[in-house]
């Protein structure tokens, strides 16, 4: 008992007597986690809410629609005499509709989109009955507000919404499994009309709405013998017998289709978070080496003190893990608050299933993998300098600080021709080698992190906007349509690259700190031998640098692979060329600006202290 | 404002460097007058923690004194900036320590050639000047060794031939036979001695009688001021010799 209370007393010493470290390895532990914790909790946010959905609203297996292209009798006949067959085919066990469906231009709390408003009647259809969330259900002059749409536009019942002109009071909110709302996908393609949010309301007011420029369209919706089979259901009743290229009407739609597509955008921020949080592990595991590498010298020295004494190296090892395990353990929980407060900034415009609404899964479980991936990362942190100390003699523990710096002869010689801030970096360099390539990969990947994140966004916006951008005049007009899509993908790239930044900042400090500390002998003896402060401060950061750049470099192709990786062979669209040197320029501007700070405290420090301090 | 005599090279009045406040005010150095003249050779003696290391270290340009003038040449050292003072220890200044602070992981010769390339002179001129140094004080042979291959006292034959790398105004020696054996020292002691006879202005810290019996003139220090002063007449002789007696 007085063992472990020992070890906890050292461990705890220890602890205090470099806070900054602890603080720092704290930061990377929880950046780590709260991505850990964020990609497990929207792990199964997808499929089930739409199954839930589909369950409580009767929803269709199959969505037939008539929507017009052209000009023409306002009522649509000719749509309308395609659609309704569709409800006395063989297959078909039960059917609602047509429905008539207008397309106006709704404003409500200063924002103008465009919606699709699909006229019911006031009692509930046998397939797909909307679920009412709140409020009740249309009414003459009352709508019913599709409630993705309507959290993005913050509208709630009792509002006042302008339908083409017309004044309608919000009679409820209301969610359905009979319309992809993440986003119409068949719709996005036509640039008249893209991603338009969705309303409910009297038959009579969506005919009201029809005109001959916009005539109305038409939707029915049907229930199969065998639901499974949707999918060959809509290749036979669509226009062109393959409904994922039906550019004719009928357009029909399986379920699988609407579930697949509610299920994308979700299935997008996965992809992100989950690339994310592996990077962001790299990163942290980098930091540790860099951490754990830069204590080794001074931990020698303790280790071979605690032996000296008579600790054996068990205990030793206890004294080491006890710490790590306290830091790591509190970064996990720090990070698992985090990501439980972030996740339903991730989950909520999607309100458009039950069961998602702010309520991503927080299980045991989530907590229990992230405790046990800090546990190995201490367990990880552990184990090198343990080994070390077990194997090391007392007497070279105590006498050596640090194992001998390598010697390169040919960039000794090389270096010599250079100004004396170069030829200063490349034989700090060259003393660390391994160093070095830990600093060029922990840039490289943050640089692949965010490039990747640029393909990413590059390549939302291209399908955002889609190939056909001709005669449209409606892309300047809406303000929700693609850009709430988009709006959500970007915050979920903008947290991961927050960290991602995050952490390879407290890299970049770990790593010019460890630097300056085992070059702090070398910076003595140069200033001894008349190097200036600033030629010191400039020769540790362009070591620095250096690998910044290189690693920068790597990381702009190194983001394209693993976006291409991660798109599984959907096309990559390429970001403007000057974004990319951006990322370059900023990550080299940066660099030398975070590692001037470490490099110029160690390059003031007073010489003869640091030569006295050595000698004695 | 005393005028600067060009026979001097260094030239100190009143120069203090205190550490600690208040109560643990540690005055290393407490009010030291000093004339060294060129081509002379001082020998500085004292127990331990007197400070004369800390005198050292004023003198070099190491670190800065608390109060007091201090001129090398006609150079004002006490009123310079960090970025000046770097220059002087690059070019004015050879500094030879007790630990030899070679650097590990240059061989001999490019630890000679580093102050010569630190002071941007061409790679050529760095290794004709580290050849001959390494000539003069007997080491031809062992240029291309690591630190870690040579003996203690070949080690320090190295780090005296840096110190002259760049033909500075003064050598300071902080206890250079400290860490070494009898026979290694006679050698560096020989070797200091064909140095002061080429002209070379020394300031050597010691506890061995044998080398301050070879400088010009031997201080005693004691708490930080010279308590003893003796002109030696085992050195060097000629108008340094006649300087001295001018003072003493
Ligand atoms: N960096 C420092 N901080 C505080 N006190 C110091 C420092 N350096 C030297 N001293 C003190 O100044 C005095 C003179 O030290 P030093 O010059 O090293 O003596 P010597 O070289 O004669 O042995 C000693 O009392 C020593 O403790
Ligand atoms: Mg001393």
């Amino acid at each position: 008992m007085s063992r472990f209370v020992l070890i906890l007393r050292l461990a705890a010493r220890d602890f205090r007597r470099r806070r900054g470290e602890a603080a720092m390895l704290l930061v990377v532990i929880a950046a780590a986690t709260t991505a850990l914790t964020l990609g497990l909790v929207l792990r199964g946010v997808t499929t089930q809410p739409y199954e839930q959905t589909r369950q409580l609203t009767a929803g269709p297996d199959a969505v037939a629609t008539a929507f017009p292209y052209h000009s023409g009798l306002p009522s649509n006949p000719t749509g309308l005499a395609k659609v309704s067959p569709i409800a006395q085919a063989p297959d078909v066990r039960a059917s609602s509709g047509p429905f008539p469906v207008a397309f106006p231009v709704m404003t409500a709390h200063g924002h103008t989109d465009a919606v699709l408003a699909e006229g019911r009647s006031s009692s509930a259809a046998l397939v797909d009955q909307p679920k009412l969330t709140q409020g009740s259900w249309v009414r003459p002059g009352g709508v019913v507000v599709e409630r993705s749409f309507a959290d993005a536009l913050g509208i709630h019942v009792g509002d006042q919404v302008i339908l083409n002109g017309r004044k309608f009071h919000v009679a409820g909110i209301a969610v359905t499994a009979a319309l992809p709302t993440s986003g119409l996908g068949f719709l996005e393609a036509s640039s008249r009309w893209p991603n338009p949010g969705l309303v409910w309301l009297s038959k009579a007011a969506a005919r009201s709405m029809a005109t001959r420029a916009q005539p109305l369209g038409y939707i029915l919706d049907v229930k199969l013998a065998q639901p499974a089979e949707a999918e060959s259901f809509a290749n036979r009743y669509t226009a062109s017998g393959n409904y994922r290229n039906n550019t004719g009407t009928p357009y029909v739609m399986p379920w699988q289709a609407i579930s697949q597509q509610d299920g994308l955008l979700m299935r997008t921020d996965q992809k992100i978070l989950l690339i994310g949080s592996w990077l962001l592990g790299l990163l942290a595991v980098g930091s540790l080496a860099i951490l754990v590498g830069g204590r080794m010298a001074e931990q020698r020295r303790r280790v071979g003190l605690l032996k000296a004494v008579g600790a054996t190296p068990s205990f030793v090892a206890s004294v080491l893990l006890a710490e790590y395990l306290g830091i790591a353990l509190a970064a996990a929980a720090l990070g698992l608050f985090l990501g439980r407060l972030v996740a339903p900034l991730l989950t909520s415009p999607s309100t458009a299933m039950l069961g998602t609404a702010g309520a991503p899964q927080f299980t045991v479980e989530t907590a229990a993998i992230v405790l046990l991936a800090a546990v190995i990362v201490a367990g990880l942190a552990t184990v090198v300098p343990a080994l070390r100390a077990a194997r090391t003699s007392t007497v070279d523990a105590l006498a050596d600080s640090s194992s001998p710096p390598k010697r390169r002869s040919w960039l000794v010689t090389r270096s010599a021709r250079l100004p004396v801030s170069m030829l200063l970096a490349v034989r700090v360099g060259a003393r660390r080698p391994r160093r070095v390539l830990l600093n060029v990969l922990s840039i490289a990947v943050t640089v692949s992190g965010i490039a990747a994140l640029l393909f990413a966004r590059a390549t939302i916006a291209a399908s955002q906007f889609g190939s056909d951008t001709s005669g449209s005049a409606n892309f300047n007009q809406f303000d929700v349509g693609f850009v709430s899509k988009t709006a959500r993908e970007d915050q979920v790239l903008l947290i991961v690259s927050i960290l991602l930044v995050a952490l390879a900042a407290v890299n970049a400090v770990f790593i010019t700190r460890a630097t300056v500390q085992d070059s702090q002998h070398t910076s003595a003896i140069m200033r001894a031998l008349g190097v200036e402060p600033g030629q010191l401060t400039a020769g540790l950061s362009v070591a620095q640098v250096l690998p910044a750049f290189a690693g920068a470099l790597i990381g702009i192709p190194g983001g394209f692979a693993l976006f291409t990786l991660a798109n599984q062979g959907g096309g990559a669209s390429q970001p403007p060329a000057w974004w990319l040197i951006a990322v370059v320029a900023a990550t080299v501007i940066v660099i030398a600006g975070l590692t001037s700070i470490p490099a110029s405290w160690g390059a003031r420090r007073p010489v003869a202290e640091i030569l006295q301090a050595e000698a004695s | 404002m005393t005028a600067i005599d060009t026979e001097l090279a260094i030239r100190a009045r009143d120069l203090r460097k205190e550490y600690g406040s208040a109560e643990g005010l540690v005055r290393a150095v407490n009010g030291v007058n000093i004339d060294i003249a060129r081509g002379e050779a001082l020998a500085i003696m004292g127990p331990s923690g007197c400070g004369k290391s800390t005198l050292l270290h004023l003198l070099g340009g190491l670190d800065r004194a608390s109060g007091g003038e201090l001129w090398m040449r006609d150079l004002r050292l006490d009123q310079m900036n960090e970025k000046q003072l770097a220059q002087l220890r690059r070019s004015e200044i050879g500094f030879v320590f007790q630990a030899f602070h070679l650097m590990d992981e240059l061989t001999a010769r490019e630890n000679v050639e580093l102050p010569v390339l630190l002071a941007g002179r061409p790679q050529s001129e760095a290794r004709r000047r580290a050849t001959e140094l390494l000539g003069e004080v007997g080491l031809s042979d062992r240029a291309d060794h690591l630190p870690s291959a040579l003996s203690g006292g070949q080690r320090q034959r190295v780090a005296i031939a840096r110190a002259l790398a760049n033909e500075p105004i003064v050598v300071l020696a902080d206890e250079p036979t400290g860490n070494l054996d009898s026979a290694a020292t006679l050698d560096v002691l020989e070797l200091f001695q064909r140095i002061h006879t080429a002209g070379q202005t020394l300031v050597i810290v010691t506890h061995d009688e044998r080398i301050a019996a070879t400088a010009d003139r031997l201080i005693t220090m004691r708490d930080g001021a010279f308590v003893d002063e003796t002109v030696l007449r085992g050195g060097t002789v000629g108008p340094l010799g006649a300087y001295l007696g001018l003072e003493g």
